[in-house]
């Protein structure tokens, strides 16, 4: 993969461009809509909850941004994800190039977006007296596990959406249940220990916490938190490559 | 020693019940085991070789697996039985006008053509003025691309495809671009390609300038191979009839 990837560089490169070039053409802001969107968000959870959940959480529009921030990543990588590989139909029915290439052009998109945005969360905490301690370092395991884990959601669903144009309203109906599952403007310490372990069967709400652990609690978890989160990712990123083999001369007679 | 062998190479497609149908039904018609695909052979025991240097057209009425097989040739599909054997680097030349991006610039698309081609950035960085020249767009460089006219987009997707020197060229239908004059300029530098020691596969509905390009030909008629071989005139002359009998 990695010496295909290198020849290729050349055209990987101009389909990051493109995308770049597509996705922000006749914006007024531009790029200053990925940092925006996101702010206007927060701004609108942070006005409707404050009220229910506000109180009893500390540094609350901390706790929403790591929510908002992971979801909100999640959320724009797989849901373009999943069309990459179709909207290209035009490409790889024509010319011979290996076709992961368009998920991941779309994904560096994206994770650029979340680094803006990152940045944003940082001067945020600096505003919320949030202490910056050693431990930040540790942000950079989810990270990395999350870039990885929504490159494998957007495997699996890039290459449904091929053979099932379903998948994309039965996916924004998805996100939406697992947005509220994700904890990302509730706190789940009023439930019981069971039901909190029952919030762990959820990848992002998984992320979620990591950050929360970090930036709030200043603690770093547990070994087998690490283990678990890298277990989801190795497991989706594994079906999402095994469909992709599976199926690359096949997308062909589905576009 | 061939640079490319194809050996036996039959396509299925499969038809019927699995496009179009959705989850639903997908999942409703496979519990009730009334899942139903036919299958379809675009092309079927197809056999033929190339020595190096060789001219190959390829001739069919239309529906007869010729793009299939080009597909097949050029890897973007596999062959459902058969081999295809290829010594040295192919460019396939499909369908020029499509796969472009009407919101990007010419500039832009001109760069990304050029990278799917398989061009490094310097070469095209080099040769994108000679390219511009060619197509006869200086003036259009930053319009975007879907304020071209179409004989302006397909003038331009030649000027990009013909920069390749590979080992074995596939053209299809990509020889009458343009106006006339364009047509005379595209045709000297396809010329000028194909004596640089390319092998060539030519599909083309033009008998007379297969006739003249050739000098091999494989006939195919609904996906069978009717004849392959260098009697290029019999074959064409055969082809004539038949096609004048219909």
């Amino acid at each position: 993969m990695k010496t295909t990837l290198f020849q290729h560089q050349f055209l990987f490169e101009e389909l990051v461009k493109r995308d770049f070039k597509k996705k922000y053409k006749r914006t007024v802001l531009g790029m200053a809509w990925s940092v925006l969107s996101p702010l206007l968000t927060l701004l609108v959870m942070r006005l409707v909850f404050t009220q229910f959940f506000g109180r009893s959480v500390e540094h609350y529009t901390t706790y929403l941004f790591c929510g908002n921030l992971v979801f909100s990543y999640f959320n724009e990588a797989t849901s373009q994800g999943m069309t990459s590989l179709m909207s290209n139909a035009g490409i790889f029915t024509k010319v011979n190039v290996p076709k992961y290439m368009f998920l991941l052009s779309k994904n560096v998109q994206t994770l650029i977006n979340f680094g803006l945005t990152l940045c944003v969360f940082f001067l945020f905490c600096l505003l919320d007296n949030i202490t910056f301690t050693w431990k930040f370092v540790c942000l950079l395991y989810p990270t990395a596990c999350l870039v990885l884990f929504n490159l494998g959601v957007g495997l699996v669903l890039s290459a449904l959406y091929v053979f099932f144009r379903d998948v994309q309203y039965l996916w924004s109906v998805f996100v939406q249940l697992l947005m509220y599952m994700s904890a990302i403007f509730y706190s789940i310490d009023g439930y019981s220990p069971t039901v909190q372990n029952l919030f762990l069967l959820n990848p992002v709400y998984l992320f979620i916490r990591y950050f929360r652990k970090i930036v709030i609690e200043a603690t770093v978890p547990s070994l087998w938190f690490h283990l678990l989160m890298a277990a989801y990712v190795i497991i989706v990123l594994g079906v999402g490559c095994r469909m992709y083999k599976k199926y690359n001369t096949k997308f062909l007679y589905y576009v | 020693m061939s640079i490319l062998e194809v050996n036996g190479v039959s396509i299925r497609y499969m038809t019927g019940d699995f496009k179009d149908i959705g989850l639903k039904e997908y999942v409703l018609r496979k519990l009730r085991g009334k899942y139903r695909v036919t299958e379809f052979w675009a092309d079927k025991d197809i056999t033929f070789s190339l020595e190096k240097g060789d001219m190959l057209g390829i001739i069919g009425s239309n529906g007869a697996g010729k793009s299939t097989l080009l597909k097949a040739v050029s890897g973007i599909m596999e062959p459902t039985t058969g081999w295809v054997k290829r010594e040295g680097t192919i460019a396939a030349l499909l369908e020029l006008g499509s796969g472009f991006d009407g919101d990007l610039t010419v500039r832009e698309n001109t760069y990304l053509r050029g990278a799917m081609l398989g061009y490094t950035r310097k070469f095209m960085k080099e040769m994108y003025d000679q390219i511009i020249d060619f197509a006869e767009l200086k003036d259009f460089e930053d319009r975007p691309f879907k304020q071209l006219s179409s004989g302006m987009k397909s003038r331009l997707a030649f000027s990009i495809a013909s920069l390749v020197r590979p080992d074995i060229l596939i053209l299809d239908e990509v020889l009458s671009v343009g106006d006339g004059a364009f047509r005379k300029k595209s045709e000297a530098k396809m010329r000028e390609i194909i004596t640089g020691g390319a092998t060539t596969i030519l599909v083309s509905h033009s008998i007379a300038q297969v006739r003249q390009m050739c000098n091999k030909i494989l006939w195919l008629h609904k996906g069978q191979q009717v004849e392959f071989g260098d009697d290029v005139q019999g074959i064409c002359d055969r082809y004539q009839a038949f096609l004048d009998k219909k």
